[in-house]
């Protein structure tokens, strides 16, 4: 399911081909970007649909009524979260247990939104919805779409929101869709059991396109090694919470025991401070900043 | 569990979920090229995968080990079981086919289908 990327990439150059030589800008149309968004995700599409069905027929394994698992789908919109909610709502967990383990499942969303702060920009009320449908496999679509290349021409930059708001809308819809095919099945008592191994599956792809992408080993060491140590000293319900929390902490040890080595003058920074516009200034004024902190 | 309290948790649940995904917008716009901001966003998720992967596959069956007197023997008879070693084998087998062929589709489905064979068919 994380095909989405590597297939997005095949769409943008193709799209690149075709839409490059067209040089009085006008808004491309509605139906050519949904027809963009649909090839793009297409692939979500194959994943989620039986993953949404996996969460439809572990629903149906609760005392409640399908229509709820529907909801969940509608408003939550996260496959990890809500596997995890159905495991807590079984188990009878209360609020703040709903809420710090949802909150810290969904933790490494924070690290999405901050490489899409640039491109959500001024997407007015869509950005909200933009941000509510942000999960793994939306953000690695969005992520690799094609950068226009003019993010100072308001044509070419509301014609992206338009798309990635096309694109979010699709994958909720394969999403719900296959929610839906899973609570129908879970009344038709088709043994599926097994079925939520899916998720497991998911996970194994997305690592390794994350190890395709990093090919830096210590990250997935470090994951291995703080799962294991969790495993052993960990009750089973704080193994999630309790590793990502000690990887956020040795994360943190490592970046400042990093920054203490290096030599204080050792990267020339760049100093050529146009007036603040946009990404590049801010990420020169920090720059500078963090590098007067070293300093001794 | 009544439907007033199961709604009140999905609630709860969705709040918690857009918090995750509205957060770095609401304070981190100006800051977003802070570089340990960068350093995590780089890092954090492979991690991340990391722990799911195994949390995962251990949440299913797995006895709680740190209850247990008996850690290795705990891991042991797990990993004897039928649905233990079979989510092992799916999950080696997805790694395979996965990095053999790069088709996430084809990986999810093919190890799901593996695993469902393996637990309704017995354990082979």
């Amino acid at each position: 399911m994380s095909s989405p990327s590597t297939a997005s990439t095949s769409h943008a150059s193709r799209d690149d081909t075709t839409c490059a030589g067209s040089p009085p800008r006008q808004p491309v149309s509605g139906r050519h970007l949904w027809q963009q968004a649909l090839n793009q995700t297409l692939p979500v599409m194959f994943g989620y649909i039986p993953l949404g069905a996996a969460f439809g027929v572990l629903f149906t394994q609760l005392p409640l009524s399908p229509w709820l698992g529907l909801l969940m789908s509608l408003v939550i919109l996260a496959g990890a979260g809500q596997f995890l909610a159905v495991a807590l709502l079984g188990a009878g967990a209360g609020i703040t247990e709903v809420f710090v383990a949802t909150l810290l499942l969904n933790s490494r969303h924070l690290f999405y939104g901050l490489s899409l702060l640039e491109r959500f920009r001024a997407a007015g009320l869509g950005k909200l919805y933009l941000i509510f449908g942000l999960t793994d496999e939306t953000y690695s679509l969005l992520a690799s779409l094609p950068r226009s290349g003019e993010r100072d021409d308001p044509v070419a930059r509301r014609d992206d929101q338009r798309l990635m708001l096309r694109i979010t809308f699709l994958n909720q819809s394969w999403w719900v869709l296959g929610t839906l095919l899973g609570l129908a099945a879970g009344q038709l008592n088709f043994d599926s059991s097994g079925i939520e191994f899916a998720l497991t599956a998911l996970f194994v792809v997305l690592g390794i396109e994350q190890w395709f992408a990093l090919r830096e080993r210590w990250p997935f060491l470090l994951g291995l090694l703080v799962t294991f140590a969790g495993l052993w000293l960990l009750p089973k319900d704080q193994l999630l919470l309790g590793s990502i929390a000690a990887a956020c902490a040795l994360l943190l040890g490592q970046y400042h025991y990093q920054r203490g080595k290096q030599p204080p003058h050792g990267k020339p920074v760049p100093r050529d401070d146009h007036p603040p516009h946009g990404k590049s200034g801010a990420r020169q004024t920090r720059h500078n900043q963090a590098s007067e902190h070293t300093t001794p | 569990m009544t439907t007033l309290h199961a709604l009140l948790l999905i609630a709860v649940s969705a709040g918690a979920t857009f918090t995750t995904r509205a957060l770095p917008f609401v304070f981190l716009s100006r800051h977003s090229a802070h570089p340990l901001i960068l350093h995590m966003g780089r890092y954090l998720p492979a991690i991340v995968m990391v722990v799911l992967i195994i949390v995962s596959l251990s949440a299913m069956q797995l006895p709680d080990l740190s209850e247990s007197a008996h850690r290795i023997s705990a891991w042991r008879s797990w990993l004897e079981s039928a649905e233990g070693a079979g989510m092992l084998v799916a999950a080696i087998c997805v790694a395979g086919l996965h990095l053999w062929r790069r088709n996430a589709l084809l990986s999810i489905a093919v190890g799901t289908g593996l695993y469902m064979a393996w637990l309704q068919l017995g354990g082979v």
